[in-house]
């Protein structure tokens, strides 16, 4: 994981060089803009200059997952798209985070149905789930600062031992 | 003469021996029929000038569940040249789920024809590309034919690994 891999005791210049890791890292997150449904909608009026995504320094809406690291997963997740949602997270560089936005992501909401999958943490690692149905976009600037504060409390060491994920091969596709 | 009438009678005397049984339903005209004449009914239908049905809008079907003949395949047509619309029904047994197709009348049925394949198990004979449309083409249920769960059955729907 870079850098950090190295830092591992508690002293003064570890600890510093974290906070200033930490800190730049949280301010610049970069979202990979997961529009499945119509959550997609307010995300993008999060990002319009009303409710202003930028003032977080989020503002970078990178439609290539190699270039960002928070996952919005915005709206209905059918066990067809699962696969593909998977294998985004999958090439996004870690260190990565997941935001579960609306109803339909996180529970399968209203589709209570064969096809939906009931809410995306069967198969990913959700960090922060967003109520509403869709949630209003400072819902989701409210997700972001909790993903922020999540970064700001993360050290160095927890990425150490992380394991490497084995990449999902899509059979039927 | 009204456009119904021209119809009833262009068809009774084109296909003697399809069965036809008339009815009207909330304004709109229904026509059942023996499913071995749906291909040339609908050819006669499309191609006659006077009538003109050029437009395929939907075909699905009906699951009867405990009838003897369990499904009805259902087309619905349109003629641009009158403003009229037509509804086609065909019944099908479970034993011999199939019909044939309308692809080579209209093509835009060729996914209508998949979606009815793929939620009812209706076979379309003579269909350029029978396959699944919608679920993954190893599921093996038919989610719209009653005795399906709502919930599906579990296992049958892969996930990714964690």
């Amino acid at each position: 994981m870079g850098l950090e891999a190295k830092l591992s005791g508690d002293g003064f210049f570890v600890t510093q060089l974290e906070a200033i890791i930490n800190w730049a890292r949280k301010n610049s997150v970069y979202p990979m803009p997961m529009g499945i449904s119509c959550c997609a909608i307010e995300m993008m009026a999060a990002a319009d200059p009303r409710y202003d995504i930028a003032r977080f320094g989020s503002e970078v809406m990178r439609f290539s997952p190699r270039q960002c690291d928070l996952m919005i997963v915005a709206g209905t997740v059918t066990y067809k798209m699962s696969h593909v949602v998977r294998k985004i997270y999958d090439q996004m560089p870690d260190p990565k985070w997941v935001i579960a936005m609306g109803a339909c992501t996180s529970t399968g909401g209203m589709y209570r149905s064969y096809s939906v999958v009931q809410g995306i943490d069967q198969f990913l690692p959700v960090d922060v789930y967003v109520a509403g149905c869709p949630p209003r976009p400072d819902n989701l600037l409210n997700a972001l600062i909790h993903i922020q504060n999540k970064i700001g409390n993360t050290r160095a060491k927890e990425f150490q031992n992380k394991k490497r994920l084995e990449l999902n091969v899509i059979q039927n596709n | 003469m009204e456009l119904k009438e021209i119809i009833i009678q262009k068809l009774n005397e084109h296909f003697p021996d399809a069965g036809f049984e008339f009815s009207e339903y909330i304004n709109e005209f229904n026509i059942k029929l023996d499913k071995k004449f749906i291909q040339p009914v609908c050819k006669f239908l499309k191609e006659d000038s006077e009538l003109e049905f050029l437009l395929c809008e939907d075909i699905t079907a009906v699951d009867w569940a405990r009838r003897k003949k369990r499904f009805t395949v259902v087309y619905h047509i349109f003629t641009l040249k009158h403003n009229y619309r037509l509804v086609l029904k065909c019944d099908v047994e479970e034993d011999d789920c199939n019909i044939d197709s309308v692809t080579s009348v209209w093509r835009t049925s060729n996914w209508q024809e998949r979606e009815c394949y793929d939620m009812y198990g209706i076979k379309f004979n003579n269909h350029p590309d029978m396959r699944r449309i919608y679920m993954p083409e190893d599921f093996e249920y038919y989610p719209l034919r009653k005795e399906f769960p709502l919930m599906g059955i579990p296992g049958s729907l892969s996930l990714p690994k964690k």
